[in-house]
């Protein structure tokens, strides 16, 4: 029975033999990584409890708001930017140094050598980081929300739209960082260098509420900032839908991944 | 009915020119050979060769400009996925996660493949049981090494590719790493070995070639390449004396001259080297004894695939400078 099998080409994607025991394996080992489990689960949310308990009008409600808005702690206006910024981190510093070292390291050309296509590889490593994603968002949120009293999100469903949107455009750029770099540390680099200008353009340093409208408007054509925007209007839910933001996520995600996809280099 | 398992004609690969203007770098000109099955083949020669080159179109990692190639019936190039469920490679570099242990990277790696070789048999044939919990980045070279031969090994292939395994290994696990391969091709795998080592060459290939510049410079057993060069059976002779030794050079210079088994004498410090046919030891000894000169040794040069790379490109071997001289 295994002989007859064994002429029949394999197969790409999750249906080639050994996808499962890859991805099991793959994940075992990415846990074994301090540093990058600390910064896709943890960071986000130890940043934005120390935040919201370390500011004093970061607790103080926001009097000023429409309501009921007005009774939530300051710092529910900073949990989208922090959300945006779990995106951000996973996708510019955690992925693409990741993808960046597989190739450095000849595992992508090792495995080319095997039955199993190294995209396989890649693509194992994106839903490990989109699972990653996961589990940084809800700490964040449960954290905010029972730590610092952060009310739920008026409009999940746009939240939940937009974040989708938010990681395919985001994973997208990180893809295309990784796609020539020869080293980890090249990789590293670049990611740094598109990093720290979008989280200025999220909000992370300057608060969305009062960031000024040049900044707003340069921020909605980024993809953080489009996201941190697109999350900020879907949690508050007074603005009605975040339409621009959203096509401007798409725009970037139907730019930036097949770019990504075509110029990765598989050995 | 025994067809050969890997075929390669007239290989061709050029690489553009690296920076503006460069020009392109021809690394495969022309290489053929066949591999039978069951066999250790050898594909010898410095580095920047093109050995490596030659095998990456093998195994389908890269598009060949020129020339055909058959492994077990397939294109590789064609056809590459045809190949690799039978085909083990074990690369120049280490490919794995730091963090991955020796056990499981065997298992992810045996789970691609429809038959897989037993997970504790190839451990303890790569003598690797005791570290089967240890994680790949903490191994030594030679672990590392062995591991690598172990994940080339672990599809139950037909034929392994094992590219330069012995660089940076001591001595004893080069041996070690020697006897290994033979009991690998003693299982019945077709092994085609790429190194630039002329002893490990000679020591473990059944057959080779000897790749120099892109080119087949000499293909056969290494047995049949020595016994093949001309002119190059080397006697070395020392004397007692001074007075000894310069009467033994005149007869030998005059035997030179009127005897066609003898080539060339020439002085080696304090002895003479006489290099000449298979017959060259007879016709000295039988010389010297007419005129009575007694040498105190008689050794005859052992002569190597060196020897044969030397007489087929007419340059000394150096298997480290030829990259620069090609790039």
């Amino acid at each position: 029975m295994t002989a007859v099998e064994t002429t029949v080409a394999p197969r790409a994607g999750i249906k080639a033999r050994g996808f499962g025991k890859l991805f099991a394996t793959e994940l075992k080992v990415w846990l074994r990584d301090p540093a990058a489990v600390f910064f896709a689960l943890v960071f986000p949310s130890l940043l934005l409890l120390g935040l919201g308990l370390a500011i004093p009008d970061f607790s103080k409600p926001m009097t000023d708001a429409p309501p009921p808005w007005n009774e939530a702690p300051g710092v529910t206006s900073y949990l989208p930017t922090i959300i945006a910024l779990a995106v951000g981190t996973i996708a510019l510093t955690t992925m693409p140094v990741q993808f960046a070292t597989f190739r450095e390291k000849g595992i992508l050309k090792r495995l080319s050598t095997t039955p199993m296509p190294p995209q396989n590889l890649i693509g194992a490593h994106l839903v490990i980081n989109v699972l990653a994603l996961i589990v940084s968002t809800c700490a964040a949120v449960v954290g905010s929300m029972v730590v610092l009293g952060v009310p739920f999100a008026a409009d999940p469903l746009t939240v939940l739209l937009v974040l989708v949107l938010s990681t395919s455009a985001m994973f997208s750029l990180g893809l295309l960082v990784a796609a020539r770099a020869e080293k980890g540390a090249t990789a590293s680099g670049l990611g740094m260098l598109l990093y720290f200008p979008s989280l200025m353009f999220s909000g992370v340093w300057v608060p969305l509420s009062v960031m000024p409208d040049w900044m707003e408007t340069i921020g909605l054509y980024l993809p953080l900032g489009a996201a941190a925007q697109g999350l900020t209007v879907g949690w508050f839910g007074t603005d009605g839908f975040p339409l621009a933001q959203v096509l401007v996520l798409v725009g970037w995600t139907v730019v930036l991944f097949p770019l990504g996809v075509k110029l990765f280099r598989w050995t | 009915m025994t067809s050969p398992v890997v075929e390669v004609r007239n290989l061709r690969k050029t690489y553009p020119g690296a920076g503006r203007g460069a020009a392109p770098k021809t690394a495969v000109a022309d290489v053929s050979f066949q591999v039978a099955r069951g066999e250790i083949f050898g594909i010898l020669g410095p580095n920047g060769a093109g050995k490596t080159t030659t095998v990456e179109c093998l195994a389908g990692l890269r598009h060949a400009d020129g020339g055909t190639i058959r492994v077990l019936g397939h294109d590789p190039q064609a056809d590459p996925t045809a190949v690799r469920e039978h085909v083990g490679v074990q690369l120049q570099e280490a490919a794995l996660h730091d963090k991955i242990t020796v056990g499981e990277a065997l298992d992810v790696f045996g789970s691609f493949y429809p038959q897989r070789a037993d997970s504790a048999e190839l451990l303890d044939l790569l003598d690797l049981t005791a570290h089967r919990d240890q994680q790949f980045g903490k191994l030594s070279g030679g672990q590392k090494q062995r591991l690598s031969i172990a994940l080339a090994l672990v599809g139950r292939p037909q034929v392994a590719i094992l590219d330069e395994l012995t660089t940076g290994l001591d001595p004893a696990a080069r041996r070690a790493t020697w006897d290994l391969v033979e009991r690998v091709r003693d299982s019945g795998v077709t092994v085609l070995l790429v190194t630039h080592f002329m002893d490990e060459a000679e020591r473990l290939c059944d057959r080779l070639v000897v790749i120099d510049a892109g080119r087949v410079v000499a293909e056969g057993t290494p047995a049949a390449l020595i016994e093949g060069l001309e002119g190059h059976r080397g006697v070395r002779l020392r004397f007692a004396d001074d007075a000894a030794r310069s009467r033994a050079a005149q007869l030998l210079t005059a035997l030179s001259e009127r005897d066609p088994d003898v080539v060339g004498v020439v002085p080696a410090g304090d002895e003479i080297e006489v290099t000449g046919t298979r017959k060259v030891l007879f016709a000295v000894v039988q010389a010297l004894a007419a005129a009575d000169v007694v040498p105190d040794d008689v050794r005859t040069v052992e002569r190597t695939l060196e020897d044969v790379f030397v007489q087929v490109t007419g340059r000394a071997y150096r298997a480290e400078e030829n990259e620069e001289v090609a790039a």
